[in-house]
């Protein structure tokens, strides 16, 4: 048993956190206030980074799955991989801005739909494109399965018509991966993904909403009117098989709350490390001997958060580890993301308040992460959700009995 | 692998056990199986279930004598450090936590009796002792089986028993756990005199010392001390919360001396100035808790663990802290094993109460606390079998434990509702057990 990080990642460690410290914290509060501004630095950091990311993908597309079939009788050889790197990455770009990886050209969630379940000619013709995904609507969130945008079959092409909200990077991006369905009557199954060009003219942009925090991230508002989409163009089988149903486009979603889950450990540890370096000179934060109902509150405190970072990463590593032997994660996935969703909010918040009004200030970053980290809880699962996965699963329930 | 199989496959009771003893033969037979020294307790437990004390009595290896010439004493080397992320056990880990596993089935059963008797029943003790536990914490020149430290191992024993009950691996592993302090610090001479009689059928009972009844209370600020006094020393103080209070046949007595601080000594319960009564708190009744009171008890210099070298307190400390770690995660994962089947029977509103959310996402909760409380365990105590600096790990991971296991605690009874409260079900225990978590640093140390 070991949990200390292998030397293989130092390469991928250094260049995230070079790159975090040199080139995303010098512009994070730039466009933290200069909201819907396109980050044009990351052009340049994309380029420089695109060989250094692993060749399992960038900032958070192209996770490797961790459903592929295990070959019987083969011997199993356990290894540190491209789920682990990927987490650590992650961390490492967002300690120097969450909103700004968001924003990475070229590493939408859509992305990760594309590389994961395109065929051959869609790879060709998407697969260098930045990919934003469409999900929710104004009606329509966690219960994704209840989507009422509606895809209808005219000769080669389908017909698209409703409305989407949250698409990250939806304004920035070539194409969104739209979420509709075949049958309002058939449910799950009849969901499909279409690949939905910027540039046509029957998905119109509403707007690019203003936001708690991630505010260099562009999140937008679509309208679908009679959005006319190439057949070719659907993501994945376009029968619509019962039995099979939903799980094809919810795997995507196993594979990258632990990216998220990196997303929030990112961010916290921005926040402890500042407020550690802002405490210090008042208090001291290297006691590992003294009981902690004998220290300082703030003291005290301070160590509580740094258990519950370290308790976070370590189950990121776990479910990281897992997927990447092929070790069904779904659940640990999920216990990753509540433990760092909860604790990144909670941590954050807790940084600016020992920084008291030095924390609560612009001259610091640390609001601005308390800001950011809210939404580390809430998109590609929140909190609840996550806890429904996780009881679902302990208790043996499906979803019409633990609703 | 020294076990005399014949004369196991000839008790064979039925065509069941055979099976078991061919599948076992064959899993010896393998590689893997040769590579694995297990020893025959575990055998006993893993494939008869039954107790096999009086089978082992003729393999415990040549008892070392005491005395002889001055030599170093054994230590267990770190092991190599690893460069590769791994939270699996080894096939030797998972053999024996399997055997212990079935072991804590059987201290499940016996706990809330044991917990109002105030006592362990002989046949539990002699079950343990046929698990042989001992010898994966005892270096192979003092008649063990261990090449290197393997503070996993006894992180994963103590945890897999505390699923069974806390508060009886308290008063089991207590002398274990003396025993690993023995193997850490002890003198050759210490090392060669004490050690071996935890090897035998009926080994040494003894336990530790450290606690004391008061408010705030640091193990960095001892009130006890031990004064130097012509060879030897002088201790007085009040030590409390001591498991095995009654049948330890000796205690390690943490007390603070003038010039090295806190140091370990090895007092008989016979000695002279020392008084022992019972403690009994909360929980933890299984592990007898008593109060020593020292007055002017008096010791040679052979008494003092490591005989003034080698001992070093906050690691000492750390260890202990890490055995409650282990101790917090196997209670809290008999708290979650026993809410779900329970949520999911108990019916109200015509409807398993595990279906609302309220009940579903305190369980979820469970899972999720209990699982970093273990990661954050597992990590220090990796990193201390390693020789990789471990304070802030142990630091970190015992905080963890102590918030979330009583919450954990808590909320096993809160699931329960009235019948939570109610001595028939075991969350109560529970309960009063896992508030000792953050309180105690006596009796386990990995």
């Amino acid at each position: 048993m070991n949990l200390e990080v292998p030397n293989k990642f130092k390469g991928v460690l250094k260049t995230a956190y070079t790159a975090a410290e040199v080139l995303l914290r010098p512009i994070s509060r730039k466009y933290d206030v200069g909201e819907h501004t396109y980050p044009k630095e990351l052009d340049i950091l994309a380029a420089a980074l695109s060989g250094a990311n692993n060749a399992s993908g960038g900032a958070i597309g192209g996770a490797t799955s961790s459903r592929e079939k295990e070959i019987p009788g083969a011997k199993k050889v356990l290894k540190n991989g491209g789920n682990m790197a990927n987490c650590l990455n992650i961390q490492g770009i967002s300690y120097g801005d969450v909103g700004l990886l968001l924003s990475f050209p070229g590493q939408g969630l859509g992305n990760a739909a594309i590389a994961a379940v395109s065929n051959d000619e869609q790879l060709k013709k998407f697969g260098k494109m930045w990919a934003a995904m469409a999900i929710t609507e104004p009606n329509v969130g966690s219960d994704s399965a209840a989507i009422t945008t509606t895809a209808r079959k005219e000769g080669n092409n389908y017909i698209l018509n409703g409305e989407k909200i949250f698409v990250t990077s939806g304004e920035r991006a070539d194409c969104v991966v739209v979420w509709a369905t075949l049958d309002k009557g058939i449910g799950r199954a009849a969901i499909k993904s279409f690949i939905v060009l910027r540039s046509n003219l029957g998905m119109k942009l509403e707007r690019v909403e203003k936001k708690l925090g991630i505010r260099a991230s562009d999140t937008a508002a679509f309208v679908l009117t009679d959005c006319v989409v190439p057949g070719t163009d659907l993501l994945g089988n376009p029968e619509i098989d019962v039995k099979k149903g939903f799980g094809g486009v919810m795997e995507t979603f196993d594979n990258t709350r632990p990216f998220v889950a990196a997303m929030a450990l990112g961010c916290m540890q921005a926040a402890i490390e500042r407020t550690r370096e802002i405490l210090s000179e008042k208090i001291n934060l290297k006691d590992h001997k003294t009981p902690i109902n004998k220290l300082k509150a703030a003291q005290a405190q301070f160590y509580r958060m740094e258990a519950d970072y370290e308790a976070a990463r370590l189950l990121v590593l776990r479910a990281a580890w897992m997927a990447d032997n092929k070790v069904p994660n779904s659940m640990e996935a999920s216990i990753c993301k509540a433990k760092a969703g909860r604790v990144g909010v909670e941590i954050t918040l807790k940084c600016v308040e020992l920084c008291s009004s030095l924390g609560y200030s612009y001259k610091e970053l640390l609001e601005k992460w308390g800001r950011d980290s809210k939404i580390l809880d809430i998109f590609e699962g929140t909190q609840q959700i996550q806890q429904l996965i996780i009881a679902r699963r302990m208790l043996g329930k499906g979803s019409s009995e633990l609703k | 692998m020294a076990v005399n199989l014949a004369s196991l496959v000839g008790s064979a009771k039925n065509k069941d056990l055979a099976k078991k003893f061919t599948a076992f033969n064959n899993f010896l037979d393998s590689n893997i199986g040769k590579t694995l020294g297990l020893r025959k307790g575990l055998v006993n437990t893993l494939y008869y279930g039954a107790y096999g004390g009086t089978k082992v009595a003729g393999m415990v290896s040549s008892v070392m004598s005491g005395g002889g010439a001055k030599a170093d004493p054994a230590r267990l080397a770190p092991k190599t450090p690893s460069d590769f992320f791994d939270l699996n056990y080894t096939e030797e880990q998972t053999m024996v936590q399997e055997a212990l596993k079935q072991y804590a089935l059987k201290m499940r059963e016996a706990a809330e009796k044991v917990d109002e008797k105030f006592e362990i029943p002989d046949n539990l003790w002699q079950e343990y002792y046929a698990l042989e536990l001992a010898y994966y914490q005892v270096p192979e020149s003092l008649g063990g089986m261990m090449k290197e430290k393997s503070t996993v191992t006894n992180m994963m024993m103590v945890e897999t028993l505390s699923h069974g009950d806390l508060g009886m691996t308290l008063a089991l592993y207590t002398s274990n756990s003396v025993l690993n302090a023995l193997v850490k610090w002890g003198s050759d001479a210490q090392q060669k005199s004490l050690v071996p009689k935890f090897l035998e059928p009926k080994p040494t009972k003894a336990s530790i010392a450290l606690n004391e009844p008061s408010a705030l209370f640091s193990p960095y600020e001892l009130a006890t001390t031990a004064e130097k006094s012509g060879s030897g020393y002088t201790i007085n103080g009040l030590k409390n919360m001591v498991p095995l209070s009654s049948i330890a046949d000796y205690f390690l007595v943490i007390a603070n001396t003038k010039d090295n601080g806190p140091q370990a000594f090895i007092v008989d319960k016979n000695a002279a100035g020392l008084t022992i009564t019972t403690d009994r708190g909360m929980g933890l009744n299984s592990a007898q808790l008593g109060q020593l009171k020292l007055d002017n008890v008096k010791v040679e210099a052979s008494a003092l663990l490591g005989e003034g070298s080698g001992f070093n307190y906050e690691e000492y400390i750390n260890y202990s802290k890490l055995g409650w770690c282990a101790l917090a995660v196997g209670c809290a994962q008999a708290v979650l094993d026993y809410v779900i089947p329970y949520a999911n029977d108990r019916f109200a509103f015509g409807e398993p109460i595990s279906h609302r959310q309220a009940v579903a996402f305190i369980i979820a909760d469970i899972k999720i606390e209990m699982d970093s409380m273990r990661i954050l365990t597992q990590r220090a105590a990796s990193r201390a079998e390693q020789g990789l600096p471990f304070a802030k790990e142990t630091y970190l991971a015992h905080i963890m434990c102590s918030d979330k296991s009583m919450m954990i605690g808590s909320n096993g009874v809160q699931l329960l509702g009235g019948h939570g409260y109610i001595r028939d079900f075991p969350v109560q225990r529970w309960y009063r057990d896992l508030r000792a978590v953050s309180i105690a640093i006596n009796g386990v140390h990995i």
